[in-house]
């Protein structure tokens, strides 16, 4: 149901020379490399995942807050350990909307803020032993934790501590999972390097120690890299429950470790964000032959082709079931379109996000009549770019790593009617006059996947757009 | 099918239709292998009791759910009081991320703060060429007139001097010579953000009172503090001192870059005291604290230029306004005007008129050391009686201090003074010796959900509910509303209490 439309190419150009102009030459340099007008090419001719200019303001985070905050933080029944300062675990504490069911504080953490709170004599003299000690007392206090991760924090990587040794240890002891992790906040360039150590964890400490027994169909399968933002994976696992196919595991959104260990028995992985796990769904390829493939829950095109590709992976019952899957859900479809479309016709997108949402929403906004003119990651690989070129119309601009000041300026210069982006950005954009919606947390909303979510996001982006409050930003004495 | 266009429900509704419910049961029992819920009611049961209290509380190596966040947070509010200023954090990127989010999520605002991206080389080699860079950068992009300086606990652990930094930066010309760049380190493995607080005023006021002679005046400075209400509790103070005819300077303002209005325009600076207001607040005759942990050695630096100093405990309601305003007339002479009487006799007023309500009723106050000082003052003040007060950044210090403020009042019989302790301690301290009401940020909704006990937000950070800050709790204007605030929270749990027809029709009063 794509749109045919471009972008006003000379426009985003001219853009990009403005914010260059109001650079220093060494960041002009790096950063002209990161923006671009898109032109047909499949990578969107930018420079991706490298260094962000100090100073520049990067909207990006770290690498914990890549594992902790996203690969491993929604495990349940897990217990993550912020290992370091009190910050870090502060800041991240429930941020992240990773619905869960359980009984928190008992056989759910979730939304627990753990941390072993370094202070000076930490620094000084190590915290492997405080370590071990926060581990026993985890044990002693939260019996029913099914296992522990440890997410450092920046110091640790410093200062020489072995976790491993202390994870190794008290695994022994225990008889429990206990996961290292090395995601120090200064490794890599931004949340990326991140999931892809918390995916090495998982092979390392969870799939290739794990030992399951378990009676598989032919029908099982794992959702790979989707955190329940919100209920998102609910919303996806009831259209796969439709079709016929078992979810034998939710990576990670609401998923107990059990989940995880058993992934390798599965007959395919399902992987929505490719940044955050693609890694370790190569690698259950390689050592398990588990084949994986992407697929797209956002708007009612992308639901469609997904389900019906899943299906091709399985025999004529699952194929006819995702039919009747679509079918059912088309009178939804229809009314959701039908009441939102018009009033959201030809109204024109800024996007600027993170694992997948700047290509994925794409078609998500399109199936309302709505155009993208501006899209970016904050944190994407060049093999993200190669998948975003298709979803784009030539003259959109695109910006990798995008700073604050480019941000302003690209609003201010496409003036679009509405932006998703994240919290840092909310403020100074609706500052502006222009419509926000947080594209991390749903805004507080969600799910976003799914024709139940589908419903959800047309309804919020039309009250974001036309909501009445726009039209009082001038007072009426000062009217031109 | 639970979703329709009609009503299109939201998560809260959409996952309790049986669709889902259904989903949920079927996925917990064929596919997460948790343990049996006997054991986990048996277990939830045992965490509420005193056998686990003892243990809980004999925790040594492991924190669950503090209060209290770190070090450059604290920095990166100072330095968003002053005019112009941008806050320039050397370390690892992702700390500036969290802060700016965690100020927005409570502001509902932009928080504009940059990083110097230290990566693994930067760690290895030191982070200088981040700092000449990052400040040439950050400079040409946003024009501030003064950069705050602070750093992460990567800069900090691998011993960045931010001195010498700094005056490399100018002396390679990423940043001009007159450029105003204090700094402060704000190591996050030492104190919390009111410790970083205070670092960055002290830090920012050495910058530039150590350059220049001080030529004593008559003049009060005031330093607010880490507050979350410091949008309207700052006006607040403005507009009493205004009556009273001080010549003030309020040293870190953030009531307007935390208040931008929406008019089409975005500016990353407003308000905030100036460069020149302060390095005139170095002749002021005294400095006077509004929270004494956020401030302790920025007053004895300022004590050493030659002012008096006085530090306050969050003052809240009738007495701590009272105290305000006899501290201000001490250290100014000026008196305290017949309208702020009024306004005294007003809160009175309607203490007296509520008090009823609130009398014997049991209070656990968290939050950080002065605003639990001011609060319980305030709680006994009303005839309420505070049962526990717990800081996780508060020192052996300040439970001493506190232990005092109780044992000036009968109200403040009983009440357990908790230094260092976590919310997962005081929710074992709830569990075992409860309370009526509990007074605290949004993080205490996982206490009032788990132990029944309604929860009252009235300190940083507000996530969860909007525009509080918008409103003062200090002066006798903000006690008012301090107090509604109270009483709001005692009769709508009453009535919640009292609501289902036929069984308890009676207590559902029309007056109270």
């Amino acid at each position: 149901m794509s749109l045919d439309y471009t972008n006003d190419a000379e426009l985003s150009k001219k853009l990009i020379e403005e914010v260059l102009e109001a650079y220093p030459e060494k960041g002009a340099k790096k950063r002209k490399k990161h923006l671009n007008v898109a032109d047909g090419k499949s990578d969107c001719g930018v420079k991706s995942n490298v260094k962000s200019v100090p100073g520049m303001m990067t909207v990006r985070g770290c690498a914990y807050a890549g594992s902790k905050g996203v690969v491993w933080g929604p495990i349940k029944d897990m217990v993550h350990i912020s290992h370091g300062p009190v910050g870090c675990g502060h800041y991240s504490w429930s941020q992240r909307r990773n619905y869960y069911i359980g009984t928190t504080g008992v056989n759910a953490f979730g939304t627990m803020q753990f941390t072993t709170d370094f202070q000076e004599r930490d620094i000084v003299f190590g915290g492997d032993k405080k370590l071990e000690k926060t581990i026993d007392e985890i044990n002693a206090l939260f019996p029913l934790n099914n296992g522990i991760s440890v997410q450092s924090e920046c110091p640790i990587g410093l200062i020489g501590d072995d976790i491993e040794a202390v994870a190794r240890k008290k695994a022994k002891e225990t008889g429990k999972t206990i996961v290292p992790v090395r995601c120090e906040g200064f490794r890599g360039v931004s949340q990326s390097l991140g999931h892809h150590i918390a995916n090495d964890a998982v092979r390392d400490w969870v799939l290739e120690k794990a030992d399951v027994q378990w009676e598989g169909t032919d029908y099982d399968v794992v959702i790979i890299g989707d955190y329940n933002i919100g209920g998102d994976a609910w919303a996806s696992r009831i259209l796969l429950e439709e079709m016929g196919l078992r979810v034998i595991g939710s990576w990670s959104g609401d998923a107990t470790l059990a989940e995880l260990e058993r992934a390798p028995k599965g007959k395919l992985n399902l992987i929505h964000c490719y940044r955050s796990m693609n890694y370790i769904c190569r690698f259950m390829e390689e050592k398990y032959g588990v084949p994986w493939m992407e697929y797209n829950f956002f708007g009612p095109s992308q639901i469609e082709a997904s389900l019906r590709n899943i299906a091709k992976q399985f025999d004529e019952t699952i194929q006819q079931n995702a039919e009747k899957v679509i079918a059912k859900y088309r009178p939804l479809v229809d009314a959701v379109t039908e009441k939102y479309r018009p009033r959201l016709e030809g109204k024109t997108v800024m996007l600027y996000v993170g694992g997948l949402r700047p290509r994925h929403v794409v078609t998500a906004y399109e199936d309302l009549g709505m155009e993208i003119v501006g899209t970016g990651y904050e944190f994407a690989h060049n093999d993200d770019y190669q998948r975003t070129g298709d979803y784009v119309k030539e003259g959109t601009l695109i910006y990798d790593d995008a700073s604050a000041f480019e941000l302003e300026k690209f609003i201010e210069g496409l003036r679009p009617d509405l932006v998703g982006s994240g919290v840092k950005e909310k403020y100074p954009t609706q500052k502006l006059g222009v419509p926000f919606r947080q594209m991390h947390s749903w805004d507080y909303s969600g799910p976003y996947h799914g024709y139940d979510g589908f419903a959800i996001f047309a309804r919020d982006m039309d009250m974001a757009i036309n909501n009445p409050v726009w039209g009082l930003f001038q007072a009426p004495w000062k009217a031109a | 099918m639970p979703q329709s266009v009609e009503k299109v429900l939201d998560h809260q509704p959409l996952f309790r239709q049986p669709e889902y419910t259904e989903m949920f049961k079927a996925k917990k029992e064929q596919f997460e292998c948790g343990h049996p819920d006997e054991k986990v009611q048996e277990i939830a049961d045992w965490t509420k009791s005193w056998d686990y209290r003892e243990k809980n509380l004999a925790r040594e190596a492991l924190v669950v759910n503090p209060a209290k966040a770190c070090q450059p947070l604290g920095a990166v509010f100072a330095a968003a009081g002053f005019a112009d200023t941008l806050s320039f954090v050397h370390g690892s990127q992702g700390c500036v991320a969290y802060y700016r989010s965690h100020l927005s999520r409570h502001f509902k605002e932009p928080s504009s703060a940059v990083s110097s991206s230290m990566t693994e080389d930067a760690a290895v080699f030191g982070g200088l060429t981040n700092m000449v860079d990052g400040l040439g950068t950050a400079h040409k992009l946003y024009k501030p007139k003064m950069i705050a300086v602070s750093t992460t606990c990567m800069a900090e652990v691998i011993g960045d001097d931010l001195h010498a930094f700094t005056s490399t930066a100018k002396e390679k010309g990423s940043i001009p010579q007159d450029l105003d760049v204090p700094f402060a380190h704000t190591p996050a493995f030492v104190g919390s953000h009111t410790t970083g607080y205070d670092n960055m005023m002290k830090g920012i006021l050495q910058y530039f009172w150590k350059k220049q002679e001080r030529t004593a005046g008559e003049s009060l400075n005031i330093i607010p503090g880490f507050d979350g209400f410091a949008v309207a509790n700052n006006r607040e103070i403005k507009r009493m001192l205004d009556m009273m005819g001080v010549d003030y300077t309020l040293l870190s303002d953030v009531s307007d870059v935390y208040d931008m209005p929406a008019d089409g325009t975005f500016n990353m600076y407003a308000g905030g005291t100036t460069i020149e207001d302060t390095k005139a607040a170095m002749n002021a005759k005294a400095t006077l604290s509004m929270q004494q942990a956020c401030t302790s050695k920025t007053l004895e630096y300022a004590e050493s230029v030659g002012q008096q100093v006085k530090a306050l405990n969050y003052p809240l309601g009738v007495q701590g306004t009272d105290a305000f305003l006899m501290a201000v007339k001490e250290l100014t002479g000026k008196d305290i005007p017949e309208e702020l009487l009024v306004e005294r006799g007003r809160l009175v007023d309607a203490i007296a008129d509520s008090m009823s309500h609130l009398h014997g009723k049991k209070f656990a106050i968290y939050g950080d050391p002065d605003f639990c000082l001011g609060m319980a003052q305030f709680v006994m003040e009303l005839g309420a009686e505070p049962t526990h007060v717990l800081a996780t950044n508060g020192t052996k210090a300040w439970g001493k201090q506190m232990e005092a403020l109780l044992a000036s009042s009968p109200y403040g019989e009983g009440c357990q003074v908790w230094a260092g302790k976590d919310l997962w301690h005081l929710r074992s301290l709830l569990a075992t010796e409860p309370v009526d009401f509990l007074i605290g940020n949004s993080y205490g909704k996982y206490l009032e959900r788990d132990l029944k006990i309604p929860l009252i937000r009235l300190t940083f950070p507000i996530f969860d509910r909007h525009h509080h800050h918008r409103f003062p709790t200090w002066g006798y204007q903000g006690g008012l509303r301090v107090l509604v605030t109270l009483l709001d929270k005692v009769f709508d749990t009453i009535d919640a209490d009292t609501n289902e027809t036929g069984v308890s029709d009676y207590s559902f009063d029309l007056t109270r």
